[in-house]
């Protein structure tokens, strides 16, 4: 084996162990913080691939910012603890189709490539970006509407919808307001023009003061 | 010695298995939605280190790219599904999927 295989076996240790608790874990937060372990191994995993700026993009986006959402959602939702609230009663079932997609994963893996090696070249990210720009600028644009249609949906969907109820509450009190307010609408107008009189007034008597010093 | 550093496809297909597993049972074992949404985000992950693993084998940079975009679907797919997530416990004060039967015939 060669030391890039070493540190990828030490990576992907624990990067199964994260994963595996990820879904077994009788805590919500657990599970969260758990699936931090699992992408960040990920992200440890395309380093050794040479793959550093998808690293850095997995680091930012998947644990700084995904994280952090799945994290606020269970803060805002009710949080159980426990295996009988959190899983179903097709426990077993499920364990059971999950091996059977590791072993049929794993069978096919070793089969097709089983003695395939990668060579690793180390990708530069400007590389990345004029791939990106030369091959494949039309899903690039695409992907860009696609999030602009995910953040207003976003804020669509979470949005209390308030707006429709508060006009007819108001209105009652603001036709009380203007029924019994009709005295206290005088002096208002009388206020305004009182300080609005002086300061024509002021700036009128002001150029006139220069003037006569002059 | 740089010549040298190879990594066998396997081990990294092992580990995407793996992860891809442990996504499916969470997908089909846990009732609460932000846990499957976070099953999906395994599932996903194991999807992109095939994508890295085969760029970096076939010495194509088109599967990188790809798995931007895949991640970039990732986020739009978290923050949409958060968003019901969070609308379906204000209307039902649950978030348990299999309580969760307004489409069901």
């Amino acid at each position: 084996m060669t030391a890039q295989e070493v540190a990828f076996v030490a990576v992907a240790l624990v990067g199964t162990v994260g994963a595996l608790r990820v879904v077994t874990s009788r805590n919500v937060v657990h599970a969260a913080l758990y699936l931090v372990v699992a992408l960040a191994m990920v992200a440890g995993v395309y380093v050794l691939l040479a793959a550093e700026f998808l690293a850095w993009v997995q680091v930012l986006i998947y644990v700084g910012a995904i994280v952090v959402l799945l994290l606020f959602s269970l803060m805002l939702t009710k949080a159980p603890i426990g295996r009988e609230t959190l899983d179903n009663q097709q426990r077993g079932l499920a364990a059971v189709v999950g091996a059977g997609v590791l072993a049929g994963l794993a069978f096919l893996a070793q089969d097709a490539f089983g003695g395939v090696r990668i060579a690793l070249r180390p990708v530069r990210t400007a590389q990345v970006g004029a791939s990106i720009f030369r091959d494949f600028v039309m899903p690039f644009e695409v992907v860009s509407v696609l999030l602009l249609a995910a953040l207003v949906g976003a804020i669509v969907l979470a949005r209390k919808d308030e707006v429709p109820s508060p006009p007819p509450e108001r209105r009652v009190p603001l036709f009380g307001r203007r029924e019994g307010g009709a005295p206290p609408e005088a002096p208002v107008p009388t206020a305004v023009g009182g300080r609005g009189a002086p300061a024509p007034s002021d700036q009128g008597s002001a150029p006139s003061g220069g003037g006569e010093a002059r | 010695m740089i010549a040298e550093a190879t990594i066998r496809l396997p081990f990294v297909l092992f580990f995407s298995a793996v992860l891809f597993a442990a996504g499916v049972y969470g997908v089909l074992a846990r009732r609460n939605a932000v846990l499957v949404l976070m099953s999906i985000e395994l599932m996903l992950n194991a999807v992109n280190l095939n994508l890295v693993a085969f760029a970096a084998r076939l010495g194509d940079l088109a599967g990188q790219v790809f798995a931007l975009f895949v991640i970039t679907v990732a986020a739009a797919e978290v923050g949409i599904g958060l968003a019901i997530v969070i609308l379906i416990y204000r209307n039902r004060e649950t978030i348990n999927v299999d309580e969760v039967n307004l489409l069901k015939w």
